[in-house]
């Protein structure tokens, strides 16, 4: 009857419990929103380092993430991959890379790039690169001499498929080796950086330039499940001479992002806050007007023998249902907002220019995690709850001739 | 054995600086069973007195039992749990929770009691019926006459079995026909359950129903009579 007579008494002023309410269900709806907003973005933040080139795992030459030159390659690494086929959990998928910096030029403009050379099933297979191909076509193991290049290079260089590009770079001798490619495909990547720095040719024509033969730079891993990345680079690594391999994960290999990830933790957790702050005002204050309201009603309440901690958990219980009714109707136009928005998501691409600098998407695509979702819902209940006590024990301590005797 | 046993209770109210005696030093003993009127002009004491009974107030000086509590020397939960289990209060102002129905206001100190929902259900029915509301089980204070609500809050008050009944002016607020409905109810509940039913009134109806009228002035108690008959 306790949860009867709250749930009664909070419609005894209708327009006042629907206005908080409302401030309940548009606090929990953004909440849920734009938590799963800002999980989209640090989703994708993960998931273009990882599409992009990193993987879930590297493998390189000890010195080569210190100094990525083409001395710190891994010359043999046919132990590496007989690691790899053994010690790989069902469902991981990798490639060899030879990867450099190299002077990409033609007859107009010349740049600095990183070639990238890949064997093209394989990476296929673990990165973004073929999927990306918007002109011309993807590479063959076969293409000696075939480079695919970003839009925005080729917008840059002011040419187009077909056309030559020549790369530069240092060889293992430590002469200049150079290489005209033919341009048979252009890729557009998630961000136009990534668009203007890679160059990718076949890992047979890159080894041949660089007098690089059987030699990778690394080999990126990828792995069915994110959470398994550091399991799986421990087991490697143990497996692998610590002198000649270093294995690492993608947290290492992207220390921005990881921190950018942690960072997030804390923004959505400081932004539940400030949108309780701002709805606990909101419930202390209808509370408190609901109390002063029944000053009688308490008085007569505990006339009849309640206890001032019945009075309490009775204001409480008001609460209670105000929070549970707004936190359902919230929860429920949260989930729907992001299930409309999940289709085609938020584009961005006015802001692109300055977002990419920060490795966003174009467009964001919210995710709603199942934690958010119940912190959110824990922020609201518990300290809706908490600030409701002050009015619940003020209800508590009056006295009951003095509450009966008020007009 | 008293029911009620006042010895000596006095009772200070202060306004401001001032300082209003509402009782002097009353004594006085009700048995179990009496029907009682306290009557009096206003302000001369009868609400304080009944209050400082019921355990809703305190005195200041003097000693008060009621059926073998001595109230004077409780603690507020202690007054709590003596007004839950051994006191019936009826108010002017009817007095009812507005959201609850007359069956679930009738059940409501019995719930506070622990009583099951079934038993609960059953003797606020009983007592509806008893009180002349036999069909408005379901009616809220706002669908009731001020009589039918009165009737609910007299029903409240006995549903529970208490050992007293105080009613504080009950039929100020009726007319004289529905007032003397309630009055026989009240006398019938009385005569039937044996509950001591103490009114404070200045209805000279109300006083013609007690058999026993104690006339209280200036917070003194000026005429103790018993009715023959």
């Amino acid at each position: 009857m306790f949860l009867q007579l709250g749930w009664r008494n909070i419609w005894r002023n209708r327009r006042r419990t629907l206005v908080i309410l409302t401030a309940v269900v548009i606090g929990v709806w953004s909440m849920i929103l734009l938590g799963a907003l800002m999980r989209g973005i640090a989703d994708q933040f993960v998931s273009n380092g990882i599409a992009t080139l990193t993987g879930h795992i590297q493998a390189h030459h000890t010195g080569y993430r210190d100094d990525p030159v083409i001395e710190n390659s891994i010359t043999d690494p046919s132990r590496l991959e007989a690691v790899l086929t053994t010690c790989l959990p069902p469902g991981a998928l990798w490639a060899p890379r030879v990867r450099v910096n190299a002077v990409a030029s033609n007859a107009r403009h010349s740049t600095g790039v990183t070639m990238v050379g890949i064997d093209p099933p394989q990476e296929a297979a673990i990165s973004f690169i073929k999927g990306a191909v918007i002109e011309g076509r993807y590479l063959k193991p076969d293409d000696p001499y075939g480079i695919l290049v970003g839009k925005a290079l080729v917008k840059k260089f002011e040419t187009k498929l077909g056309r030559k590009l020549v790369l530069m770079s240092q060889d293992t001798e430590g002469e200049i080796a150079s290489r005209a490619f033919r341009i048979i495909g252009i890729y557009r990547a998630e961000m136009e950086v990534t668009e203007r720095q890679f160059v990718f040719v076949t890992l047979p024509a890159a080894q041949q330039m660089l007098n690089l033969p059987h030699g990778i730079s690394e080999v990126a891993i990828l792995l069915a499940e994110h959470g398994q990345a550091k399991q799986v680079a421990d087991t490697l690594q143990a497996e692998l001479p610590a002198a000649e391999y270093a294995v690492n994960t993608w947290q290492e290999l992207l220390p921005m992002v990881s921190a950018i990830m942690k960072i997030y933790d804390w923004f959505i957790f400081i932004w539940f806050l400030v949108v309780f702050i701002a709805m606990g005002f909101g419930i202390v204050n209808t509370t408190l007007m609901a109390v002063f309201e029944r000053i009688k009603e308490f008085g007569l309440l505990k006339a009849l023998g309640m206890k001032p901690w019945w009075i309490v958990k009775g204001v409480l219980i008001e609460s209670f249902c105000l929070l549970v009714l707004g936190m359902a109707i919230g929860n429920a136009a949260g989930f729907v907002s992001v299930l409309a928005l999940s289709g085609t998501g938020i584009d961005l691409s006015a802001l692109a220019a300055g977002m990419e600098y920060w490795g966003m998407s174009r467009v964001i695509y919210p995710h709603i995690l199942g934690t958010d979702v119940m912190m959110a819902n824990l922020v609201v209940f518990i300290l809706g709850l908490v600030v409701s006590l002050y009015p619940a024990v003020k209800a508590g301590r009056f006295t009951p001739v003095e509450a009966l005797a008020h007009t | 054995m008293a029911m009620v046993q006042c010895t000596k209770v006095s009772k200070t109210y202060r306004q401001d600086t001032v300082a209003i005696k509402a009782l002097n030093g009353v004594s006085l003993s009700i048995t179990k069973g009496e029907f009682v009127a306290i009557a009096g002009p206003s302000g001369s004491g009868k609400t304080t007195l009944l209050n400082i009974i019921g355990g809703l107030d305190s005195a200041d000086s003097g000693r008060v039992v009621v059926d073998g509590n001595v109230l004077t020397t409780m603690r507020q939960s202690e007054l709590a749990q003596l007004r839950l289990h051994k006191v019936g209060f009826v108010f002017q102002a009817y007095n009812l929770i507005p959201v609850l129905s007359a069956q679930e206001n009738v059940e409501f100190v019995m719930l506070l009691q622990g009583v099951p929902s079934p038993e609960r259900r059953e003797r606020a029915r009983t007592i509806l019926d008893d009180v002349g509301l036999r069909g408005m089980y379901d009616r809220r204070p706002a669908e009731l006459s001020g009589g039918q609500q009165q009737r609910v809050a007299v029903a409240r008050s006995i549903v529970s079995d208490p050992s007293i009944v105080l009613a504080d002016e009950p039929t100020a607020n009726l007319d004289s026909k529905t007032g003397a409905s309630l009055l026989e109810i009240m006398k019938e509940m009385n005569e039937k359950k044996q509950v001591t039913f103490i009114f404070s009134t200045h209805d000279k109806m109300v006083m013609d129903y007690a058999r026993r009228l104690i006339y209280l002035r200036d917070g003194r108690i000026v005429e103790d009579k018993v009715r023959k008959g």
